[in-house]
């Protein structure tokens, strides 16, 4: 096994990735364990089947997808930080993509990597002290947050996000924007059960699908 | 010990993890800006990055506040704080306690430490899936990346191009899942259709102010400027158009 010192920047990222992750894993299995301990309370194993059963078969298909899809965008750093820290599609991402798009550096360039991984870290400890900040000062702003005339504003998070990226990536590249857009603007309006709750489904499909159709035009030569 | 889903205790405990979590990123953000740095990239240009990274994670954290607020009617205000500042998002996490509440069978006025437990355990066997996938993935998924490049580099570029845009692809299809209401003669299907447009517009106009008067700082804050507007916007449109009948 090589030296610290001797890995690359990368090897070291997955190796620290790794170490980082995994006693996470742990530490967050701690929390019930000890909450258990210290009040002497074992779980109620049939409703934690019964819990299991109703949500973790969704959950782990959703997991895996996720991985697999969200990673050759995060990059290595980033994904190690956003599986930890949560918020994927609705902030990590757009996050890194508008830093990318900012610094004007490709993705799967190590300049993408590094920036990619910046962004992410500032997100996600900027994200954990204002939930700090908010678990402090709950008692005074829940009737502010929870406000109705508010609800909408926090509803429709994901549109006011795509709106801005979809006009920075789309125009772009918007030979490979065409077909996927228009797919997905059909299965979505078509389609009742593509809801909020399955487009965490469609992003590989949609991803797939613009691979594909990408390859025929670059072979094609309709991407010079 | 008494339990209560709001004891001290809990809240150190949680605060423990929390600060591993802070350790992570900063630990993260400190190794990428030094190897940011060898690379040539100039220090004003991360800390560009840095400042309009926070500025745009404003807003969607104070809806994840929002999120804590409203699992803490149920599980008290230290859980929900754990699972929304860590790998948790909202919707999985109601939905993950309100399936293990379920299965206790009866209606539960205060949570006992027993299912207080069981609702953590669920909550976190349910969810972690991403957080150990993406290390035993990370490695295997870049070297195939590296291999597609060296193979063909303009192909490389437009593949990761294209994972980008089938993502925001798939996210503005989700914009107009409820515009087929418009057929009913139901018009709240245009709202996010609507803040879609306010967020693209607004940075579009950045864009030109950009380019009319130099001022390229614009460019760091079109992103936010575009969230918050829109998020805005959406107060009066929900107004003006309706909310879906319940």
């Amino acid at each position: 096994m090589k030296k610290y010192s001797e890995l690359s920047y990368m090897d070291s990222v997955h190796r620290d990735g790794k170490i980082w992750n995994f006693s996470m894993t742990g530490i967050l299995f701690l929390f019930p364990i000890v909450v258990g301990l210290i009040f002497s309370a074992t779980p109620d194993w049939t409703a934690f089947l019964g819990g299991l059963v109703a949500v973790a078969p969704m959950y782990w298909a959703v997991g895996i997808v996720e991985t697999i899809t969200y990673l050759p965008m995060l990059g290595s750093g980033g994904t190690y930080l956003s599986f930890v820290t949560g918020n994927i599609s609705n902030l990590k991402l757009p996050c890194a993509l508008s830093a990318l798009e900012q610094a004007d550096v490709k993705a799967n360039s190590e300049e993408g990597e590094v920036i990619s991984t910046i962004a992410i870290a500032t997100s996600s400890i900027v994200t954990t002290v204002i939930v700090i900040l908010g678990v402090i000062l709950a008692i005074p702003l829940t009737p502010i947050l929870t406000a109705p005339i508010l609800d909408p504003a926090f509803d429709q998070i994901l549109p006011a996000l795509f709106g801005s990226l979809g006009v920075a990536f789309i125009s772009k590249s918007w030979k490979i924007a065409v077909a996927p857009v228009a797919l997905m603007l059909i299965l979505f309006i078509t389609i009742p059960a593509l809801n909020a709750g399955t487009v965490g489904i469609m992003v590989p499909v949609s991803a797939l699908f613009t691979i594909g159709v990408s390859r025929i035009l670059y072979k094609k030569h309709l991407l010079d | 010990m008494n339990f209560s889903v709001n004891h001290p205790l809990l809240f150190v405990m949680v605060g423990i993890i929390i600060a591993a979590v802070i350790a992570q990123s900063v630990y993260f953000m400190v190794r990428a800006w030094r190897r940011a740095l060898v690379l040539g990239i100039p220090k004003d240009k991360l800390k560009k990055i840095v400042r309009s990274a926070a500025v745009f994670t404003i807003a969607p954290a104070v809806s994840i506040v929002v999120g804590v607020i409203i699992l803490s009617k149920n599980l008290g205000v230290a859980l929900p704080w754990l699972r929304l500042s860590v790998i948790g998002s909202l919707s999985y996490e109601t939905i993950a306690a309100e399936q293990t509440i379920k299965a206790f069978g009866t209606e539960i006025p205060a949570l006992t430490a027993s299912q207080y437990v069981t609702v953590a355990l669920v909550m976190t066997v349910s969810i972690l899936v991403g957080i150990w996938l993406a290390p035993l993935l990370g490695k295997k998924m870049q070297a195939g990346m590296l291999t597609l490049e060296k193979r063909d580099k303009k192909w490389a570029d437009i593949f990761q191009n294209s994972l980008f845009m089938g993502m925001i692809s798939a996210f503005l299809g989700f914009v107009f899942c409820d515009f087929s209401s418009v057929f009913k003669g139901l018009t709240y299907g245009l709202v996010p259709i609507c803040v879609m447009a306010v967020s693209a517009l607004t940075t579009i106009l950045c864009g030109l102010i950009m380019k009319k008067t130099g001022w390229r700082w614009i460019s760091d804050y079109a992103l936010p400027l575009s969230l918050v507007l829109a998020m805005a916007a959406a107060i009066p449109l929900t107004g003006w158009l309706g909310t879906a009948p319940v």
